[in-house]
């Protein structure tokens, strides 16, 4: 097993070193790898970002405060004095072997672990993958609160929160919070509490995929940059690019050499405000027009196409949900589909946009559980989720697939979702609810097919994606993030 | 300079405790020219004992400081047959190493106390000390362990 350790003592002479080498032997003896960091008076040989994202667990054998100790934060932790290191390491060695087996679990950790060595294309992934890894649990925490509030408050809760006609009833929504729980009850508080969660999803993408580029500095612009692709509607496509933009801004930002006097102020004044600036005006001005542009335009062509035939408008609105997963162009399809339903009659289209938007969470939880070694850890969890978010209708379930590889994902999610439109419209099958998924099969017409079209669109995507993954690229990508779940103890 | 001569090596140490044993120590570290000042440099090595005492299981005392008042970096050696507790425990310390370094002390000279300070946690370093017939013996094997490997 992989193993790094840091030896410090008050004057760093001696037991810093007799702490390390007494490690070292032990840890050769019990037959792991093990690194050591002497923050001591010889020096510093500091372990590399590299051999800390390798080892499985860290032992501490310090009676000083470590020096930078954040490079270890969520790795499974062995603390102990320098004396305990030198009287009896293999003990410590065991407690850490121990931790690292019991602490299995993966979880993101705040440390920026993108190799400086690895060519633009690793790179890229490393920074996207850095983003989706924080965004993973606002999907999970997010969506599963609204899967527990559609299944016991029934799906026409979203309705009663946020306003809109749910199986022929119209619903005003609530605006003021404090009438939360008189008006939609418990559901509605967990329908509330998940919606925020979500609403944090593509800051959260943009803010890491900055931080991954750019460290701390990056965090700022991209989190601003990602609540402003949300407010324009940029949605996670958005995200991803204002991510990009904040990391490159604010990584140019800490490499501009000034004079002194300014150097004080680089990091609480004159990176966040310029970055963020920056990154703001380009998100807002030059960003949000031609989305904006491009949502009317859409919408246009929808409205036209309605005279085409519907199992082409099933396609075509089934590749849109999954085109961007809540972002302009899903939401050209969706709010197309929910203004067929406004009459309170059964919309075929509502039916169509329905089952197209379960099948990319679907698609993509069947793709992991096929073929685990094509997937980050971080995917694989994302996947496990993935069943309970499509069933319920939560098309972001896959935005962490997506968002970390979009060129292969995309596209064969797209195909997935445009086949089970196109079925549903096929079948003539029809829906009474704007969402639900599964919990509103009651209000859907012919709900037997439409859940065989969903079972087609999800193993078309599965398929696609295994195969998109497949093609140059080797199997068992690293995880950038070194993958652990103990936070540090202090 | 060496780390250590023959002259900072004391092998039948008859002193009591702590503070007698370090002075001795420290006298001979002086008396060589190693030491500026005897009592600035115990305090110091003093201050270090406060924090914590460097008694090790196995009876090992390593008393050691960084002193403005050390001129060269420096290893001198007590060997007690009775044992002086040094707040190890599992009893008292019958090798004893006191550490000088001077307070700039560059690099290098970290390094050499820092290799020391390794082959120190080797059963077979403390053995061998602990057996070594002469003055001479002690710092042929300290030379050969330390400064040579």
């Amino acid at each position: 097993m992989k193993l790094v350790a840091v030896t410090s003592c008050p004057t760093g002479i001696a037991h810093t070193y007799m702490a390390a080498e007494a490690l070292e032997q032990a840890a050769e003896a019990a037959g792991h790898e093990l690194l050591v960091e002497t923050q001591g008076s010889a020096g510093m040989d500091p372990l590399s970002p590299q051999d800390i994202a390798a080892a499985r667990a860290v032992i501490f054998a310090a009676d000083v405060e470590v020096r930078d100790r954040d490079r270890f934060a969520g790795k499974p932790l062995v603390q102990a004095g320098v004396k305990q290191a030198i009287n009896n390491p293999a003990e410590l060695i065991a407690q850490a072997v121990d931790r690292a087996d019991t602490d299995a679990a993966p979880a993101p950790v705040l440390v920026s672990k993108v190799d400086e060595s690895a060519g633009v294309g690793t790179r890229l992934r490393q920074w996207l993958m850095t983003g989706v890894s924080y965004m993973i649990p606002f999907v999970a925490a997010g969506g599963l609160l609204i899967a527990l509030a559609f299944l016991f408050g029934g799906a026409e809760v979203a309705s009663k929160v946020n306003g809109g006609t749910f199986g022929g009833v119209t619903y005003a929504g609530v605006t003021d919070l404090s009438q939360l729980l008189a008006t939609a009850g418990v559901p509605g508080v967990l329908f509330k509490i998940g919606a925020v969660a979500f609403s944090m999803l593509v800051p959260i993408l943009a803010g890491f995929i900055a931080f991954g580029i750019a460290d701390r500095p990056g965090l700022v612009p991209g989190v601003v940059g990602g609540l402003l692709a949300t407010a324009t509607g940029a949605g996670f496509l958005g995200g991803l690019l204002a991510g990009l933009l904040a990391g490159g801004v604010a990584y140019a930002l800490t490499r501009v050499s000034l004079p002194r006097a300014l150097q004080a102020v680089m990091p609480v004044v004159i990176i966040p405000l310029v970055s963020t600036a920056v990154v703001g005006v380009i998100m807002l001005l030059v960003i949000g027009s031609p989305v904006a542009a491009v949502q009317t335009g859409l919408t246009n062509w929808l409205t036209g196409m309605t005279g085409a035939g519907a199992v082409g408008l099933g396609l075509l609105l089934g590749a849109m949900m999954a085109f961007d997963m809540g972002g302009p162009v899903n939401k050209v399809a969706y709010t197309f589909a929910v203004g067929t339903l406004a009459s309170g009659t059964p919309s075929a289209a509502m039916a169509a946009v329905m089952a197209a938007g379960m099948v990319p969470p679907l698609g993509l939880a069947l793709a992991t559980a096929l073929r685990r070694r094509l997937f980050t850890d971080a995917e694989r969890k994302a996947g496990e989720a993935g069943w309970l978010l499509g069933a319920s209708f939560i098309t972001e379930g896959a935005i962490p697939f997506a968002a970390a590889d979009p060129l292969r994902v995309i596209p064969s999610i797209m195909l997935g979702s445009a086949a089970t439109g196109g079925l549903t419209m096929a079948v003539g099958a029809t829906s009474l609810a704007p969402h639900g998924g599964i919990w509103v099969v009651g209000l859907i017409g012919k709900p037997l097919l439409v859940l065989l079209a969903i079972a087609v669109g999800m193993v078309i995507a599965a398929v696609s994606v295994l195969a998109a993954k497949s093609i140059g690229r080797t199997e068992n990508p690293t995880d950038p993030v070194p993958t652990t779940a103990t936070p540090a103890a202090a | 300079m060496p780390l250590i001569t023959e002259d900072l090596v004391l092998l039948d140490l008859a002193a009591k405790d702590r503070a007698e044993v370090t002075r001795a120590l420290a006298e001979r570290l002086a008396a060589a020219g190693r030491v500026t000042d005897v009592e600035a440099f115990l305090a110091d090595v003093t201050a270090r004992e406060a924090q914590m005492p460097t008694g090790l299981e196995g009876g090992i005392g390593i008393p050691h400081a960084r002193s403005a008042a050390v001129a060269e970096p420096s290893l001198a050696f007590a060997r007690s047959a009775d044992g002086v507790d040094w707040g190890a425990p599992d009893g008292p310390a019958r090798l004893i190493f006191l550490i000088a370094a001077p307070d700039g002390a560059g690099g290098e000279h970290m390094k050499i106390l820092a290799a020391l300070a390794r082959r120190l946690v080797h059963q077979s370093f403390k053995d061998a000390l602990a057996t070594a017939a002469d003055a001479a013996a002690v710092v042929k094997l300290v030379t050969e362990e330390v400064i040579d490997r």
